[in-house]
């Protein structure tokens, strides 16, 4: 057990540390002179945000120092939590800006992928060889799992936002309220996840069922069904194997997926507006804000190595093999 | 979506007599095939159909479908047909740009790994790993923010930069089963050197399933770079069915009602991916006999 | 009589028509006794035993029937086969390794297949037998990952004879094995006859030598027709049929200096079942040949319980 997950953290530790380089390098090694070209694109017209974005970019980047003394400074500013401060929202430090919009986006992502996970391998698993089921749930499945996250987004918001007005197809809130701990705001807030939720939650639904379903294929055609049937079992015990097996590679499969899921949940809050993290990286590009660009980046790197873990746990959890191997490669 | 089955090798001129005699007849396969054809097709005709250059501002805004403007035009009057068959070209060149430079360094680095075993494949394997867990977009939004990508190319070039890893995990499991097969020990045998036993023994025994890492592969980078187009880190010059959605967002298509703006671009990406995946079943159903209807 | 087959007819769909795999089989097989069933790949030996227990889905039945300890089994009806299966047919099958669900352990496999077939598991009864291959009762709290391959292997024999069936079928079941591991489970094999666990068995293999100590009856199959049955001693003492010839000759024998005597295979091929030869089967192979055998042999008892089908035994 110790040494599975002694890999794993190695493996995570190591992502972030290539992810802190890259994130280090790409402003230093770029064509031409990274500051004037960066002052001269940011086209700020705030003299004190300039002024500020000058200082920033020459103390941060800090030429005079040799390359590896700008490394460990860089490091050093990351562990302290300092990401430095927004052009867009000056002078607001890059971390608060990114920790007010950090609840948005992980309230529309927890519940939509648990729930399309949960239902879609349900579905998934419920149509596969059944013929009927089958031609429905696969193609409308494809279909979805094709489907840019942004475009369906677009089209609840036409569909069920502006020609129906069952939902508001802006913002996390209404402009008329203050956020506070009032039940009116929350339903207000309610309001305005629904449309980013769904849409977010039915792409990811369609590749789901999609996934359970040939998983459970190959485990319906494998030895140990086959022997079942041999022996007369009847297709429900059956199944039941079938399905507990299947789950197996789902669950390494949302590790797998959780970068095309972050990438959605950035797309869908750009179309409705929604004040999270994709919000704030659509506004860092319109403001040339590489401050609060990079920051975020981190920010998501970041979540998906822990979320990565979490999988690796409840992995151990549900598969007792690695259980038992462990148990095994210990005694 | 990527649960490809494992290939076994079988002998080759009967396999592909009876994968042609089952492709030919499987309905998912034909249709996706047909669809995108039709689709590359249009994207390849359709430009030469149409006068008007797609972003140029036209005397007619924000007028629907018609017999002049067959899909309606923009706020600023550009003609939406126009822009739909240049932004088909764009998505299919990213998406073979993208899908190729990914399936040629997933399967390098697969095969290596999976041949060679061993320390080799302990670090291309950890270097894999480290590549998967970063969140592709996020990687590619801050190169194109830095470096202003210009080009539908150059944008298809680093989509291929970033999206290999699962291919190459994928590849490697696969070289893994082969690679202690009798006709590799055989060929290894007989004096033949590492990439000729690769070349010639392994990749051709799994040939249909590079194939179908490819078609995923190409149906991923079409998704990635419609997402970068819509967040504004698209290709500057040209058009793609992202950056037609971008426009129609940013200049609220949705409030003004312009749902032609907004519906063919999103419809052609899914229409593509779509029945690229379809086809892939199709595919797999027509390599493993395990998976055909019976 | 325990079992008897007649005219069984089992074809493939396959692409380029029907295969036909089983061609029209008739034997029997009595209470107590271990029938050897030889042959080539592809003679139709796994065909045979799967037609009785479970087809899989491209077989399907044209023709003949099999009747079990006096009642016809619904070979073509998969649903109503169920009942027969496991407690009146049971198959240890090829894949033994593989058979195990990966992610259950032992005891909870066992006990949740027996309940969804109406009966609960006699652990003293389980054990016991287990015993009897030497399996440490513990083996039932570990999943099938934590077994050896061997382990794996009887742990299936012992579940798939559970419910005492009356004909049991081993698919290939030493072919994996090596060696001394394959002298065990044939013992194992026996131990379960003589306990009374199976009344009667079909040992589908393609080794005459292992047959031949286990097996009271040795029945030899080619393209998908009986060739030749006879006891055990019989087929490997004196046999009648030509092709049980040369796949004796073909034999490797201990103790025989191979520089003296060359071992030989079967020169050619068997022929495609798709569409066979008239005539008989073996004619193109076989030395003998004349022109008789342009004209299909009929099986004939040629002495008590010798059944042969050529015109030259």
């Amino acid at each position: 057990m110790r040494r599975y997950f002694g890999r794993k953290l190695l493996i995570y530790g190591l992502t972030f540390f290539v992810a802190v380089t890259v994130n280090w390098m790409i402003p230093r090694f770029m064509p031409g002179d990274p500051v004037a070209s960066m002052v001269a694109r940011a086209n700020v017209t705030r003299p004190e945000a300039v002024a500020a974005m000058q200082a920033y970019y020459n103390n941060l980047f800090g030429f005079d120092q040799p390359l590896w003394q700008q490394y460990l400074n860089f490091w050093a500013a990351l562990f302290r939590g300092d990401f430095g401060l927004s052009i867009w929202l000056f002078p607001t430090p890059v971390a608060d800006v990114i920790t007010a919009a950090v609840p948005y986006t992980l309230g529309l992502i927890i519940p939509s992928v648990l729930l399309s996970w949960v239902v879609g391998n349900w579905f998934g698993a419920y149509a596969a060889r059944r013929k009927l089921l089958d031609n429905t749930v696969l193609p409308i499945g494809y279909v979805l799992t094709a489907t840019p996250y942004m475009w369906l987004a677009v089209l609840l918001a036409w569909g069920l936002g502006v020609l129906a007005g069952l939902f508001p197809v802006a913002g996390g809130y209404s402009f008329s309220l203050r956020p506070n701990w009032s039940w009116d705001f929350f339903l207000d807030l309610l309001h305005h996840w629904t449309l980013p939720f769904l849409s977010l939650f039915l792409v990811a639904l369609g590749g789901w069922a999609i996934g359970m379903r040939n998983m459970i294929i190959y485990e319906l055609e494998s030895d140990y069904s086959t022997y079942l049937a041999a022996l007369g079992a009847p297709a429900r015990l059956i199944r039941r194997y079938a399905f507990r097996n299947a789950v197996l590679p789902q669950v390494t499969g949302l590790a797998l997926q959780l970068g095309v899921i972050v990438a959605g949940a950035l797309v869908t809050e750009i179309v409705f507006a929604y004040p999270g993290l994709g919000s704030l990286i659509l506004n860092a590009i319109k403001n040339k804000d590489f401050f609060l660009l990079q920051g975020t980046f981190l920010f998501i790197v970041l979540g998906v190595l822990i979320a990565n873990f979490i999988i690796d746990i409840v992995y151990v959890v549900v598969d007792p093999r690695t259980r038992a191997g462990m148990a095994g490669a210990n005694a | 979506m990527t649960a490809l089955q494992e290939v076994a090798p079988r002998e080759r001129e009967g396999v592909r007599r009876e994968a042609l005699y089952f492709a030919v007849r499987n309905g998912k396969l034909v249709t996706g095939f047909a669809i995108v054809f039709a689709l590359l097709l249009l994207g390849l005709v359709g430009p030469l159909f149409v006068d008007a250059s797609p972003n140029e501002y036209g005397p007619q805004p924000m007028s629907p479908p018609g017999g002049e403007h067959w899909l309606g035009t923009t706020t600023f009057g550009q003609d939406i047909f126009a822009q739909f068959v240049h932004g088909l070209r764009s998505t299919f060149v990213v998406g073979v740009i993208g899908g190729g430079i990914a399936a040629v360094i997933g399967m390098i680095v697969g095969f290596v790994a999976g041949y060679l075993g061993g320390i080799v494949d302990e670090i291309l394997n950890m270097l894999t790993n480290i590549i998967l867990v970063i969140p592709t977009l996020a990687v590619l939004l801050v190169i194109n923010a830095y470096l202003g990508i210009r080009s539908v190319l150059v944008q298809g070039v680093f989509i291929g930069l970033t999206q290999w890893p699962w291919a190459a995990r994928a590849i490697r499991a696969q070289t893994f089963s082969l690679r202690t097969r009798e006709f590799v020990d055989l060929a290894r045998m007989s004096g033949s050197g590492t990439g000729r036993i690769i070349a010639r023994e392994i990749a051709p025994n799994m040939s249909s399933y590079l194939f179908m890492t490819f078609i995923l592969l190409f149906g991923g980078s079409v998704l990635i770079a419609s997402s970068l187009d819509f967040i504004g880190l698209g290709p500057t010059e040209g058009v793609s069915l992202g950056l037609m959605l971008q426009n129609a967002n940013q200049w609220s298509a949705l409030q003004l009602g312009m749902w032609w703006w907004f519906v063919p671009p999103g419809a052609a990406i899914t229409a593509i991916v779509g029945a690229l995946y379809v086809a892939n079943v199709g595919l797999d159903e027509v390599f493993n006999p395990k998976l055909r209807e019976t | 009589m325990s079992l008897q087959v007649s005219e069984l007819r089992v074809h493939y769909r396959t692409l380029k028509g029907e295969v036909r795999a089983l061609d029209g089989m008739s034997f029997e097989l009595a209470d107590g006794e271990i029938l050897g069933l030889v042959g080539e790949s592809g003679c139709g030996k796994s065909t045979l035993g799967k037609s009785l227990i479970r087809m899989d889905g491209r077989m399907h039945h044209v023709g003949g029937r099999v009747v079990l300890d006096g009642r016809e089994l619904p070979i073509a009806d998969d649903r109503k086969m169920n009942d027969f299966r496991f407690r009146e047919v049971s198959l240890i099958p090829q894949y033994a390794m593989s058979a195990l669900n990966p992610t259950r352990k032992i005891r909870r496999m066992v006990t949740e297949l027996l309940r969804s077939r109406g009966t609960t598991v006699d652990a003293a009864e389980l054990e016991r037998r287990m015993n009897q291959v030497g399996l440490p009762r513990e083996v039932l709290d570990r999943y099938p990952i934590e077994l050896s391959g061997g382990m794996k292997q009887r742990m299936v024999m012992v579940i798939s004879t559970l419910l005492d069936p009356s004909l049991l079928i081993a698919d290939e079941v030493t072919s994996a094995l090596d060696v001394s591991t394959q002298k065990a489970v044939a013992r194992a094999l026996l131990g379960f006859r003589d306990s009374g666990y199976v009344k009667s068995m079909i040992f589908v293999t393609h080794d005459l030598a292992l047959t031949h100590h286990i097996a009271d009856t040795i029945m030899v199959m080619y393209a998908g027709k009986l060739a030749e049955k006879a006891s055990a001693d019989v087929i490997v003492k004196a046999p009648r049929h030509p092709y049980t010839r040369l796949l004796l000759d073909s034999l490797p024998e201990v103790g025989v200096r191979y520089a003296e005597r060359r071992l030989e295979g079967i020169a050619g091929s068997p022929p495609s079942l798709l569409d066979p030869p008239k005539g008989c089967r073996f004619r193109d192979r076989c030395p003998l040949a004349g022109d008789e055998c342009a004209e299909e042999p009929p099986v004939v008892e040629i002495a008590p319980a010798h059944h042969v089908a050529c015109w030259k035994a």
